[in-house]
């Protein structure tokens, strides 16, 4: 197992859904090949089977390591592109807002068009519980072990949901600021969230998060007069790893700014 | 970090292709990760042994090319070693980079061991 996150394989990937106690479905092979494997505690090599008339040459491959993800994220996204759906992948560290902003934004777009939600996390239903709520499909992937969804999950995901067309899905990603931006899931955009109680030099501290991200929300600014967080200086920061980064600011507590990131979408909604 | 989940990918991708290919085993992977790929490579050594345990490649050595990160400044198209994205154009202190290398994460060969020869004349 990764020491870092803990990235295993032991505890694969499970869908489930709110309201729905039995429901449980395994997902029997991730993108990573997620459950064919054991670990060991990394002895040594083991060279003995090698015979001396074995003939040994070079095969090569050029691949490149996320192929059977990238692959299958296409897929994802010709799915989404024939049915013109908008899927916004949300990034972020743990607690940064996403479910609240979820929350906060779904009703507001349900008036004009149907919206599903895929809720990432490695335990729980608790975030699909709070967007069941809500009265929209939503399913939850349990990635166990696992600190990122990838593409294989989602696709998984979305033969369990009913997803209307010309419709806005929201996948919430596992909080996480690493490994996450490196799994491409199909989406249109990813949008990466943090929040003013996490410190202006996120962006310079996670760079390849903010580097792969399309927009950019700062949440929780209702705590600003509490904190010592320079808004203009995260966003000078970001847009410094990121010349096309987008940059949203809200509250998904008071509701201050929602009405622009309501627009955004519903633009981009429209767009299609 | 995800070194764990890309080393059984790397794994069950170089397995494919040996195993394509009629191969007993594999003796050697040549990666290249770009230093501003994501990835430490010494975790992903670490995830790789773990990994490749009883597959095609348990024994494999593996080699990592390191390709280092070079930037192009969009403003006077000098280009410059960089180790981070918020790199700062050396010639006129620009902030608009692109990245041209040091992003790469390929597989790039295997080696493989076809077995005895059985042959014998
Ligand atoms: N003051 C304030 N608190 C907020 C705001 N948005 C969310 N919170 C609080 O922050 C905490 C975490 O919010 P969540 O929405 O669960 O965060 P999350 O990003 O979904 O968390 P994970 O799914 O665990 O990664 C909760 O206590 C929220 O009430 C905000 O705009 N202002
Ligand atoms: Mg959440
Ligand atoms: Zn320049």
């Amino acid at each position: 197992m990764c020491e870092t996150c803990g990235c295993s394989t032991d505890g694969g990937a499970v869908l489930r859904k709110p309201g729905q106690t039995g429901y449980h479905v395994h997902i029997s092979e991730s993108c990573d090949g997620s459950d064919s494997h054991h670990h060991g505690e990394g002895h040594p090599h083991d060279h003995s089977h090698h015979h001396e008339e074995s003939s040994s040459r070079k095969v090569l491959l050029e691949q490149d390591v996320l192929l059977k993800n990238n692959l299958l994220a296409e897929r994802n996204r010709g799915f989404f592109e024939a049915r013109n759906i908008f899927a916004l992948n949300f990034l972020s560290s743990p607690g940064s807002g996403k479910t609240t902003l979820l929350e906060k934004t779904i009703p507001l777009i349900l008036s004009h068009f149907p919206v599903a939600v895929i809720e990432g996390d490695q335990q729980t239903t608790n975030d699909a519980d709070r967007i069941h709520i809500l009265g929209v499909p939503v399913i939850q992937v349990n990635t166990g072990s696992g600190c990122h969804l990838d593409a294989m999950m989602i696709n998984r995901a979305l033969k369990e949901l009913e997803l209307q067309n010309n419709s806005l899905l929201c996948i919430e990603n596992v909080g996480n600021l690493v490994c996450p931006a490196m799994f491409d899931l199909g989406e249109a955009l990813k949008v990466v969230v943090i929040s003013v109680t996490e410190g202006d030099d996120k962006p310079l501290k996670y760079p390849n998060m903010f580097h792969e991200a399309d927009l950019c929300i700062l949440n929780k600014i209702d705590l600003l007069p509490y904190v010592d967080f320079d808004a203009r200086k995260c966003r000078e920061n970001a847009v410094r790893i990121n010349h096309h980064l987008e940059w949203l600011e809200v509250s998904a507590k008071t509701g201050e700014g929602l009405d622009v990131w309501q627009q955004w979408i519903e633009n981009k909604l429209k767009q299609r | 970090m995800h070194e764990m989940s890309i080393a059984l990918s790397i794994v069950e991708a170089i397995e494919t292709k040996a195993r394509e290919e009629g191969a007993e085993s594999i003796s050697g992977i040549d990666l290249v990760v770009g230093k501003l790929a994501g990835i430490q490579p010494d975790s992903l050594r670490f995830c790789f042994s773990a990994a490749a345990k009883g597959t095609l490649a348990e024994s494999a050595l593996l080699h990592i090319e390191e390709p280092e990160g070079v930037g192009k400044c969009m403003e006077c198209c000098a280009k410059f070693p960089v180790s981070f994205y918020y790199a700062e154009c050396p010639e006129c202190r620009s902030l608009r980079i692109e990245i041209v290398s040091g992003e790469e994460f390929r597989i790039q060969t295997i080696t493989i061991e076809e077995g005895e020869i059985n042959n014998n004349v």
